[in-house]
C-alpha cells in the first residue's frame, strides 16, 4: 500500500478507483488470497477443535512476524519482544499438549428398564 | 459527524469504552464463529463426502456464520475508530491481549468448553506474551 499514491477522502471517485486499482496490485493481491486461506484453515480448524485451543495456538503467528521482521527486514528486537515470544512459545506449547476438543458425555438412561412381555 | 463531536483527546473512560467495545465485539464474534463451526461439524468430513462445493455450501448456508463474521467486521471498524482517537501503541496490545483471555472467559461460560488449568496458563502466557510483542 506504501508503492500506491496518497489516498485522500476529499475525493471520493479518485479513492474508489485507488482501492480497485489496489486488489489488482500484485502484493495486494496476494496478501488478499493469503488471508483467505488463512480464514479457510481457521474455520477448519474451528470445525474439529475447541476456541480456547485455537485462538492461543494461532497466536504463534505472532512469533513468526516477529522472526521474520528480525532475519528478513532486519528490525531490531527489544528484550520486552523477546520475552513476549517466550511466553506466547510457552502457552502454545501449553495449550498443545492438551485434548482439542471437549468431548460431552453421552447420557445414558441408566434406570432400571421394564421390558413388555 | 460523531468523529467532530468527540473530545480530540479522549479521557481514561472513553478510551476505555472504545478499548471493550473493541474487545466485546471481538469476542461475540469469536464465539458465533465457532459455534456455527461447532454446529456444522467436521469440515474435513464433509469435504470428503460432498467435495469442496459441499464444504462451503454448509458454511455460507448456516446463519450464526454470518452473525459472527459480522461482529468481527464490527471489532474491525471499532479498532479503526479507537485508532482514530487513541495510540497504536496503547489499542493494539491492549485488545490484542484482553480478547484472549475474554474469549476463554466466553468459550467456557457459552461454548461450555472444558477450559482447565492448562488452558488457563496457555491463555494468561500468551495474553502476556502479544502484549509485550505490540507494546
Amino acid at each position: 500500500m506504501k508503492n500506491l499514491p496518497a489516498i485522500s477522502l476529499a475525493h471520493p471517485g479518485a479513492l474508489i478507483a485507488t482501492l480497485i486499482g489496489a486488489v489488482f496490485t500484485p502484493w495486494v493481491a496476494a496478501g488478499i488470497v493469503l488471508l483467505i486461506g488463512f480464514f479457510a484453515s481457521y474455520l477448519t480448524a474451528l470445525s474439529w477443535a475447541d476456541l480456547t485451543f485455537v485462538l492461543p495456538a494461532t497466536a504463534f503467528g505472532n512469533v513468526i512476524v516477529a522472526l521474520l521482521s528480525r532475519f528478513w527486514l532486519h528490525e531490531p528486537i527489544s528484550a520486552a519482544r523477546w520475552a513476549g515470544i517466550l511466553l506466547i512459545t510457552l502457552g502454545v506449547g501449553f495449550v498443545a499438549q492438551g485434548p482439542s476438543r471437549t468431548e460431552i458425555p453421552v447420557e445414558v438412561d441408566s434406570s432400571p428398564q421394564v421390558v413388555a412381555k | 459527524m460523531i468523529l467532530a463531536l468527540l473530545d480530540p483527546t479522549p479521557g481514561p473512560l472513553t478510551a476505555t469504552a472504545m478499548i471493550a467495545s473493541v474487545v466485546l465485539c471481538s469476542t461475540a464474534g469469536e464465539v458465533l464463529t465457532a459455534a456455527a463451526m461447532k454446529s456444522i461439524g467436521d469440515l474435513d468430513d464433509i469435504r470428503a463426502h460432498s467435495g469442496l462445493k459441499g464444504a462451503i455450501r454448509a458454511v455460507v448456508t448456516c446463519p450464526r456464520f454470518f452473525a459472527g463474521v459480522g461482529f468481527l467486521a464490527l471489532a474491525f471498524f471499532s479498532l479503526l475508530f479507537a485508532l482514530n482517537h487513541l495510540n497504536l501503541s496503547l489499542v493494539a496490545p491492549a485488545s490484542a491481549s484482553l480478547t484472549l483471555v475474554t474469549n476463554a472467559i466466553a468459550g467456557k461460560i457459552f461454548l461450555k468448553e472444558n477450559v482447565d488449568r492448562r488452558r488457563w496458563t496457555a491463555a494468561v502466557l500468551v495474553c502476556i506474551g502479544v502484549y509485550l510483542l505490540a507494546h
